[in-house]
């Protein structure tokens, strides 16, 4: 454990330098830059309003904020997931080469995605601002689920990191993954449409739903949090984080001979 | 002297070399079910076991395929042995495959703070050093090019300057004098030359006796993965010249 700090603190400015690599780049050849961070989910959100208000007819004039809370979210937990989960091929050359401590690298994409969608969450208050979205106390508490979110992102993004070294296909599956995660977390629907129907138990065991129900409830609603969903989304996390962790330590001397 | 800084105990390291290289989900369960995962084992090294003390400059001699990249990989930290141990003081640079870590849409200068990073720098020692390496790069106002628009040489020049700028205890060379034009790998011979004064461990791997006997005091013979001799760089390569006519 002391050796694991020790290293850490070693590498921590390689750490810090992947991260800023991984932004740095991600904007250096388009014009506008790092605005596209606050445009890409402006301009969905636009998207998405016209045409389900147009489908569902609904009046409300807070929808965009409520599709913009489940939207943000949503594209930080799909990108950073598949970032974390291509890292370790993407460094593949560097891996062979030099020794460094592997788990840096998914580590260095979950948290440079964090860094962009915190950025991006300027979008949510400038909108929220715009459409006059009542303050409440409740509002303090959005950072819970914020803060959960990466602990969920990392645990999944080591497992998957792991597997994708030995599976190459796992990158295409878990698209396909992501996008039925997507369907079931509400983003631009009402839960109360899918509980009718009595397919509200698909919510209640998708971790990502319990992360974004907290958020509009903080956010939105002005109400405290879901207890049930605060908890399932603590534990699912803490799990994940413990499952990745233990998976990554296992398998990291074999990755050399797979990429 | 009297101080041991490399050993390498009883070491083994096997590659699984599948008969068909399954690297996807849907083979992998399909195989599995079938019971047609077999792994055929490969040793590419085998009981391997020295020891090099503080000060030596050992050639590691061999035919390809012998195992001593392999060797090398597994005392710089690379890979992690099937079998034994390998214990190392001081702080090893390991000038393999120069210049592989860059990314290449980065610019030179911003690759030596990455690839420093990567060989373990604090980011004040790079700072610190940065004039250092770009004036021994020669690479003038390419540092600010992205790396992509360098030719090999170029990229080789810079991994050479990067890795050579610390003191290293112990330094790993594998047939990197070959790096760049001539003016330039005369003047990494030296610098790693002006290194061997300061009493640096030397790993170095090379066809070539004539160079070993020229850098080496001791050197060791691989063949096909375990350790046929070591000892004094003359009689060494004296066997191992016999051996290979």
């Amino acid at each position: 454990m002391k050796q694991a700090i020790r290293n850490f603190m070693k590498y921590r400015y390689l750490l810090s330098e992947l991260i800023i690599k991984d932004i740095k780049l991600k904007y250096r050849r388009s014009y506008l830059g790092i605005l596209w961070t606050l445009l890409e989910p402006l301009l969905t959100m636009l998207v998405l309003t016209v045409v389900f208000s147009q489908i569902y007819n609904r009046q409300d004039k807070l929808f965009p904020v409520y599709i913009l809370t489940g939207r943000l979210l949503y594209s930080y937990f799909g990108n950073a997931t598949k970032a974390a989960m291509k890292s370790i091929r993407k460094n593949g050359q560097m891996i062979k080469k030099v020794y460094v401590p592997k788990y840096i690298y998914p580590l260095a994409s979950v948290i440079s995605q964090y860094i962009t969608f915190l950025i991006s969450l300027i979008v949510l208050f400038v909108v929220s601002l715009v459409l006059k979205l009542q303050p409440t106390k409740y509002m303090i508490g959005a950072i819970v689920p914020l803060l959960i979110l990466p602990v969920m992102v990392l645990g999944i993004g080591l497992i998957l990191a792991t597997l994708a070294v030995f599976f190459r296909d796992l990158e295409y599956l878990w698209g396909v993954v992501l996008m039925i995660i997507m369907y079931c977390s509400a983003i631009f629907y009402e839960p109360s449409r899918v509980v009718k129907n009595g397919f509200g138990w698909i919510l209640d065991i998708n971790p990502l739903y319990s992360l974004i129900i907290n958020f509009r409830n903080t956010v939105i609603y002005g109400q405290p949090f879901d207890m049930q969903a605060l908890t399932y989304s603590i534990v699912f996390s803490v799990a994940s984080l413990i499952i990745g962790v233990w998976m990554f330590y296992k398998n990291q001397d074999k990755f050399i001979l797979n990429i | 002297m009297g101080n041991t800084v490399i050993k390498v105990d009883h070491v083994g390291m096997e590659f699984r070399l599948s008969s068909e290289k399954v690297d996807n989900l849907k083979e992998f369960i399909i195989k599995k079910i079938k019971r047609q995962l077999t792994y055929e084992g490969f040793w590419a090294l085998k009981d391997v076991t020295f020891e090099v003390e503080e000060g030596d400059r050992v050639g590691i001699l061999g035919l390809n395929g012998a195992g001593k990249s392999t060797l090398l990989k597994l005392i710089a930290g690379v890979m992690k042995p099937t079998e034994g141990t390998i214990k190392t003081k001081g702080r090893i640079v390991p000038l393999i495959e120069l210049g592989a870590g860059f990314d290449n849409q980065y610019t030179g200068a911003e690759n030596i703070y990455l690839y420093g990073a990567v060989l373990g720098y604090s980011k004040e020692f790079i700072k610190e050093k940065y004039k250092e390496i770009v004036e021994f790069s020669e690479l003038g106002d390419f540092i600010h090019v992205p790396v992509k628009n360098y030719s090999s040489g170029m990229k080789a020049r810079l991994g050479f300057s990067i890795a050579t700028v610390v003191d290293p205890e112990i330094l790993i060379l594998d047939e990197v004098f070959a790096v760049g034009d001539a003016k330039f790998r005369k003047k990494s011979e030296k610098k790693i030359k002006s290194m061997f004064k300061d009493g640096v461990t030397v790993l170095f791997v090379s066809h070539n006796i004539e160079q070993v006997k020229r850098i080496c005091n001791k050197a060791i013979v691989l063949e096909k993965g375990t350790l046929i001799a070591s000892g004094n760089v003359e009689e060494i390569s004296e066997f191992y010249e016999k051996k290979i006519k």
